[in-house]
């Protein structure tokens, strides 16, 4: 193996750590840039998996051994129960104002 | 012919695992990307799907099968049905809220580019306190030449250490769950 090479080739903590900030970028991007309500969500839920990856692969790399990926399962249950309650918000926004656009939801503006 | 076979297969053991992962993070990232940029939000939501099983795969590369299984079942089977119904049920919207516009992609990139040059600076340059790789390969394998996986010393884990917080989380689906029925069906005024 070429020695230069070897911190692309050799897969380790880092890689994986890079690939999750970048997909949590990707998130906040959405959270952001998005006018939906739905692709907001969908922004929380890229930010959440970005998170998951980086337990899991803390725990496969470091001493945590088991304790990564039960952190994972507790970030899994918790993004559920966001899911539905923000679906249940976005629907019941929708029935009252007939959108889900972020920019018109502003009543509790005051 | 057997010596060209041999080249290969001696290739796929150095080069296999990196080609792998950055096939994986390749599809994650570009159907992460898109989910975000898409201009219609049911492109959005299925390239979101892609994104998810790619991370079930990672999860998979990482050792981690019983997480793999429950990312499959829990994000591309429960959430991403939740996300289509919410999208089907609500798409009556005009054309300019469906878009992402340039303005607001803008100020998106405004606060992702800093924070990912941030989070990329400090995964790089941080000496994690990682455990040699020889050892970590070598645990599973141990046990009669079957891998045993992760599923029962999660098990453990979760009825041991960590067993208050694995009830209170499932008082907390519960709570969730009826509080969401309450609100979808317009009880809330």
């Amino acid at each position: 193996m070429n020695p230069a090479l070897r911190p692309f080739l050799e897969i380790g903590l880092t890689h994986y750590l890079v690939l999750s900030s970048l997909m949590f970028s990707l998130g906040i991007l959405a959270m952001v840039a998005r006018r939906n309500a739905i692709g907001v969500l969908i922004g929380i839920e890229l930010i959440l998996n970005a998170a998951n990856v980086n337990l899991v692969a803390f725990g496969r790399f470091t001493d945590a051994g088991p304790q990564g990926p039960v952190f994972a399962i507790f970030v899994i249950m918790l993004a559920a129960a966001e899911a539905a309650i923000a679906l249940a918000l976005l629907l019941s926004l929708f029935e009252r104002s007939g959108s889900v656009s972020l920019d018109e939801a502003s009543e509790l503006k005051g | 012919m057997a010596e060209l076979l041999g080249k290969l297969t001696a290739a796929m053991g150095t080069y296999g695992p990196a080609v792998l992962f950055y096939g994986v993070a390749g599809l994650v990232l570009a159907s992460a990307a898109y989910a975000v940029v898409a201009k219609k939000i049911d492109h959005s939501a299925f390239s979101l799907m892609a994104c998810f099983t790619g991370v079930a795969a990672l999860y998979a590369m990482l050792g981690s099968d019983f997480l793999a299984v429950t990312q499959v079942i829990v994000y591309v089977g429960g959430i991403m049905i939740l996300i289509v119904f919410g999208v089907l049920l609500t798409d009556r919207l005009p054309v300019e809220y469906r878009q992402i516009s340039r303005e607001t992609v803008v100020q998106g990139l405004a606060v992702a580019v800093p924070v990912m040059a941030a989070l990329v600076w400090a995964a790089a340059g941080t000496s994690w306190p990682v455990v040699a790789e020889a050892a970590a390969a070598a645990a599973p394998p141990a046990a009669g030449g079957t891998d045993p996986g992760t599923t029962a010393a999660i098990g453990k884990l979760l009825l041991t250490d960590y067993l208050f917080p694995f009830e209170f989380a499932s008082v907390l689906l519960l709570v969730a769950l009826v509080g969401a029925a309450r609100m979808a069906r317009g009880g809330a005024k």
